[in-house]
């Protein structure tokens, strides 16, 4: 054996290149394995785990205004285990240092600290003292993004008054662990947006809820039925002004988070299967290319007693050297990335502690799989070598077998030169390896496709919401709907140029046995700032009688344009009415119907609007800001470029990482593919290529019949690697396609050229790599041998 | 036609009477020199060990004659002809043909050389497999200046109806023909032929030569064929013995055989 082990260095330093490659190629896919598994299971267990320990509701619902003694209506409901009800308020908050108002979430907690659901994390300092006023805990993220600390203090406008709220603990709660408004955004603005937990002994009479509340969140039993329940709780609260309860699947927080490990989940299997897929079949190809060149070889070491299975383990040691180097390099490295994906999610996410963990288990698993895929890649060239007798090997091996190909039997075919037969037949006559290194190099085509034109997609989405459909600059939203006089005070604020005020109604729409949460955009006959449009971005109009609704809606609800919804408004003296659905409009965000301003007053019998876009000249911002900051009855303000400049934000971050991961991972394979795929067609093909060298052909001229091959692939894939790139991102868009948003397929052609000049700079490279070899190419001594 | 075998006996090659070592025959220094070959060594460094393939060798090839070049293995055969066709540079000494100069040229230029100039016919065919008889020859008419049709070169060697089969479709013979049909088609000023009747039988091997023959005969190019068989050497102009690296020994036959009356 000792000697055996001489030749298997000796092969494996001759084949150094293709050894590297193929271990380049395990250890993405070990790498990316690692770093994703384990990313994903520490995001869920940590996610698991503080739900459990600070009990985290299971149902939610927003109301009115209901007397403490209702709550034990809700309590009764069969299966309902724990409720928890709560004062929340949206206010205006004067932040230091902020020009613009920011919104401030006021929740009420015990005076006393005592178990509750969405229990807090107390990060820092301490809970609030119980009847002092003036007392927040805040949130962690809204105090780190704007510099604040334990007793540093923000402004409130709570009923119409300035009211300090000093900061005496920092805090986390799994309610908010993806910390956003809602209504429309999608990005957290920690800037702009922060919850503050308060006393409810505090805060309840401010908001004349005292003894009072107008927020639950409850627990069920386990086994519950989710449905049965909140449609109790809709028919408890409904006199008391309920919103619409709803489970845990359509809270915020949880449902960004959820979706972000879903997707980890899935990424954590497609990515590596693909390069695992592709390493067994390098591993395949370069062994099999091997165990034929050393055909006499093995015939004559087996022809010395040695015994298949010790010949059969040669080969597959050298492959697995090949291979665990791969594995050694993809652990460390997907460890490395792993943490830096927990980390980066660390600082997206509030987790009490979002813990690194990469279990033995996962480690364990990546070596097995990558082995496992390692050895199927190697069990075929292996067999061949071992099954041939030993007489049988001593003779070479038959000529290759080429004969005039399918493509060929088309006239325009016939006239092509030589060289370009030459590269034709060789890939007819290996149809499956062709098959097969152009589906990878499309993969890696697609990898970049993908990630890419997500991005575009994303891009277009924000484009569209914040240059075709919201053109205004400032929204303000009303704490509560307000006449027609507040509608002449929003325009005559400084810098106001327009003023288009809208009302919004929350409903519950009903078509046949489906019903859906919803509201109702009231929009002025005449609108331009906030627009309403179909897939090609052209206005529909808003109708005089009936109801607009956004696509996803009408899927939902199962309805289409003429036929009638029953409209049940949750809000003031809740009427019911038949509508006729008169078209439907192509929303990328929320879940939104839209009537007539007047006419929807008319369904509500009042005069009345709930806020107002408003186009600014943007000298005048500051004075607005500040005179917002003031102004009474104003709930929440929202600034459409804090909302675009958060998104960037967003992008910029996670990119940062995820970008140069996929394209050096799609480079790898691509280099993996070209390189292997030329140095075994060299290795094939030396003698020929001398003899044309001796014939005349100048080095360049060989290095593109034998490359040209490579290169035909590599242009062949190259489309397959947009379409398939072009599908998956459809049917991720589709898969993406929440309550929340939808994600426009839309790729740009820069995204197009970019993922052909990523492959075909690999493709090059790696052409160039096998060139340096072809020109040091031996003409004298191909002429002493016969083929091989 | 008539077999006249004692003429081209070895015995008859190395007689003192027809020999004149390293000298030139006055006839043939009215044909113009197309090789000059002066003081051509070659040295192979193997470890400490130097082999010397090729020891300052002298040689002058004309236009038009049909060399044979004889000797034992490793006397330096293929070498030699290897620095002619310039697959090879010598370490020391000058090759030129007409105004090339083969010692001192770079890599392009010896490439060009073999493109414009140089026929080769090797032992084992080195044909290209995965193109047809037809088309292993375009590949070489599509890149030389005046070519013959390829059809006629293959014509020529007697393959004028195999033109679509694949080099395995096709016997030893045949193929060493199409590989001849190759070297011709450019209509290149010299042949070169190592041991191109090396891996046949005596007749298929006296088809090839006649191929030989004919092409040097109706188109007057040079051809220089290495051998193993002396009785070869009765078809040449020529026949240069080469031993150790050294030319010992230049047969001028007055009377050239045609290939079907050599005996071997
Ligand atoms: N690449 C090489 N490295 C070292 N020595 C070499 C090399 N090529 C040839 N030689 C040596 O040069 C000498 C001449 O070789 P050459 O191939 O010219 O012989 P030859 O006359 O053609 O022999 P044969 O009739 O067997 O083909 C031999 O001794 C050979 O060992
Ligand atoms: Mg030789």
């Amino acid at each position: 054996m000792h000697t055996l082990h001489r030749k298997l260095l000796r092969d494996l330093l001759h084949l150094r290149g293709q050894v590297i490659a193929v271990a380049l190629v395990v250890a993405c896919g070990v790498a990316s394995f690692v770093a994703m598994r384990s990313t994903y299971v520490s995001l869920l267990s940590s996610q698991q785990n503080y739900y459990r320990d600070y009990r985290f509701a299971d149902v939610f619902v927003q109301l009115k205004r209901a007397p403490e003694a209702a709550a034990s209506r809700l309590a009764d409901i069969s299966n309902v285990a724990t409720v928890q009800t709560r004062v929340v308020m949206d206010v205006i908050l004067d932040v230091p240092g902020l020009a613009e108002p920011a919104v401030g979430r006021l929740v009420s907690i015990p005076g006393r600290r005592s178990p509750m659901l969405n229990d807090l994390f107390l990060r820092r300092g301490r809970w609030v003292e119980p009847g002092t006023d003036g007392e927040v805990i805040a949130s962690e993220a809204f105090t780190a993004a704007n510099k604040l600390d334990l007793g540093g203090s923000v402004q409130a406008v709570i009923n119409g008054r300035w009211k300090r709220l000093t900061i005496v603990g920092i805090a986390l709660s799994p309610e908010y662990i993806y910390e956003i408004r809602g209504g429309g955004s999608l990005f957290p603005d920690n800037r702009r947006f922060g919850v503050l937990w308060m006393d409810r002994e505090v805060l309840g009479p401010v908001f004349n809820m005292d003894r009072a509340f107008n927020d639950v969140a409850l627990t069920t039993a386990p086994g519950a039925n989710l449905d049965e329940v909140i449609a109790r709780v809709d028919q408890a609260l409904a006199t008391y002004g309920g919103l619409g309860a709803y489970a845990r699947e359509d809270q915020l927080s949880h449902s960004f988070i959820s979706d972000e490990i879903a997707q980890n989940r899935i990424t954590s299997n497609v990515v590596p299967a693909i390069f695992l897929g592709v390493a067994a079949f390098l591993v395949h190809i370069v062994l099999s290319r091997l165990v034929k060149t050393q055909r006499m070889q093995v015939a004559i070491v087996k022809a010395f007693g040695y015994s298949n299975f010790m010949v059969g383990l040669h080969y597959l040691q050298l492959a697995m050297v090949s291979v665990l180097g791969g594995i050694a390099l993809g652990v460390a490295v997907g460890w490395y990335f792993g943490l830096k994906l927990t980390t980066l999610y660390a600082d997206f996410y509030r987790f009490p502690l979002l813990e690194y963990k990469i279990s033995p288990m996962i480690l364990v698993q990546a070596g097995l799989i990558t082995l496992a895929a390692a050895t199927l890649g190697a069990v075929g060239a292996v067999r061949a070598a071992v099954g041939l007798p030993p007489a049988e090997a001593m003779r070479p091996e038959p000529p290759a077998r080429y004969r005039l190909g399918f493509f060929e039997r088309f006239r325009a075919a016939r006239s092509l030169s030589p060289a370009t037969r030459m590269i034709v037949r060789n890939l007819e006559r290996r149809p499956v390896r062709a098959a097969v290194s152009i589906f990878a190099i499309c993969c890696s085509v697609s990898i970049l496709v993908i990630e890419f034109g997500l991005m575009d997609s994303l891009n277009r989405m924000m484009d569209i919401q914040f240059r075709n459909v919201q053109r205004e600059d400032v929204m303000v939203i009303l704490n509560e709907p307000r006449s027609f006089r507040a509608r002449a005070e929003l325009a005559r604020l400084p810098g106001v140029l327009l003023s288009e005020p809208f009302r919004a109604v929350p409903v519950r729409l009903r078509f046949e046995h489906h019903s859906h949460r919803s509201l109702i955009l009231g929009l002025e006959k005449e609108h331009q700032l906030r627009r309403v449009l179909d897939r090609q971005l052209n206005d529909v109009s808003v109708p005089e009688d009936g109801i607009l609704l956004g696509t996803k809606l009408a899927e939902l609800l199962g309805v289409k344009p003429g036929q009638v919804v029953t409209v049940e408004v949750l809000e003031g003296r809740r009427p019911v009415r038949n509508l006729m659905v008169t078209g439907m409009a192509d929303e990328i965000l929320g879940l939104s119907a839209y009537m007539e301003l007047g006419s929807l007053n008319r369904l509500m019998s009042e005069q009345a609007i709930s806020g107002s876009f408003l186009k600014v000249d943007g000298k005048e911002e500051p004075t607005l800001y500040s005179l917002l900051k003031r102004t009474p009855g104003v709930g929440a303000v929202a600034i459409r470029q804090a909302a675009v400049d958060s998104f960037n934000e967003t992008i910029r971050r996670s990119l940062a990482v995820s970008l140069t991961t996929l394209i050096v991972f799609a480079s790898i394979i691509a280099v993996g593919i070209v390189y292997n795929g030329a140095r075994i067609a060299l290795s094939e093909r030396a003698n020929e290529m001398a003899s044309l060298r001796i014939l005349g052909f100048t080095r360049r001229e060989i290095a593109v019949l034998l490359l040209g091959e490579q290169a035909v692939l590599t242009l062949l894939a190259i489309p397959f690697g947009y379409l398939l790139g072009y599908a998956v991102c459809v049917y991720l868009a589709a898969r993406l396609q929440t309550e929340l948003y939808r994600l426009p397929v839309y790729i740009k052609l820069a995204t197009y050229l970019w993922s052909f000049v990523i492959v075909a700079v690999s493709a090059l490279f790696s052409g160039w790599l096998v060139r340096r070899r072809l020109d040091r190419l031996d003409l004298v001594s191909v002429l002493k041998s016969r083929e091989q | 036609m008539q077999a006249s075998p004692k003429v081209n006996d070895h015995r008859a090659l190395s007689a003192p009477a027809s020999t004149r070592p390293l000298a030139q025959d006055h006839d043939m220094q009215n044909r113009e020199a197309v090789f000059h070959m002066h003081s051509i060594s070659k040295v192979y460094q193997m470890g400490e060990v130097q082999v010397h393939a090729l020891r300052s060798v002298e040689l002058d090839l004309y236009a038009g004659e049909l060399v044979v070049f004889l000797g034992p293995s490793g006397s330096g055969k293929s070498t030699l002809l290897n620095i002619m066709g310039a697959l090879d540079t010598p370490t020391s000494g000058e090759v030129t043909f007409r105004d090339h100069n083969l010692t001192s040229a770079p890599d392009n230029e010896l490439t060009r050389f073999r493109r414009e100039h140089v026929g080769f016919v090797f032992q084992f065919y080195n044909l290209i497999p995965s193109l047809t008889a037809l088309e292993n020859v375009t590949l070489v008419t599509e890149i030389a200046e005046h070519p013959m049709p390829a059809e006629e070169a293959l014509k020529r060697v007697g393959l004028g109806d195999r033109l679509h089969h694949f080099p395995a479709q096709l016997s030893g013979g045949e193929q060493q023909r199409v590989a001849i049909a190759r070297a011709i088609a450019k209509r290149p000023d010299v042949l070169l032929c190592d041991e191109p009747t090396g891996a046949l039988d005596f007749s298929t091997g006296k088809l090839v030569l006649e191929v030989l023959e004919q092409i040097n005969r109706e188109l007057g190019t040079t051809v220089a064929v290495i051998t193993h068989n002396a009785s070869i050497g009765g078809m040449a102009d020529r026949v240069i013995r080469m031993r150790s690296g050294e030319i010992v020994e230049v047969h001028h036959n007055l009377k050239k055989l045609a290939p079907s009356e050599l005996e071997w």
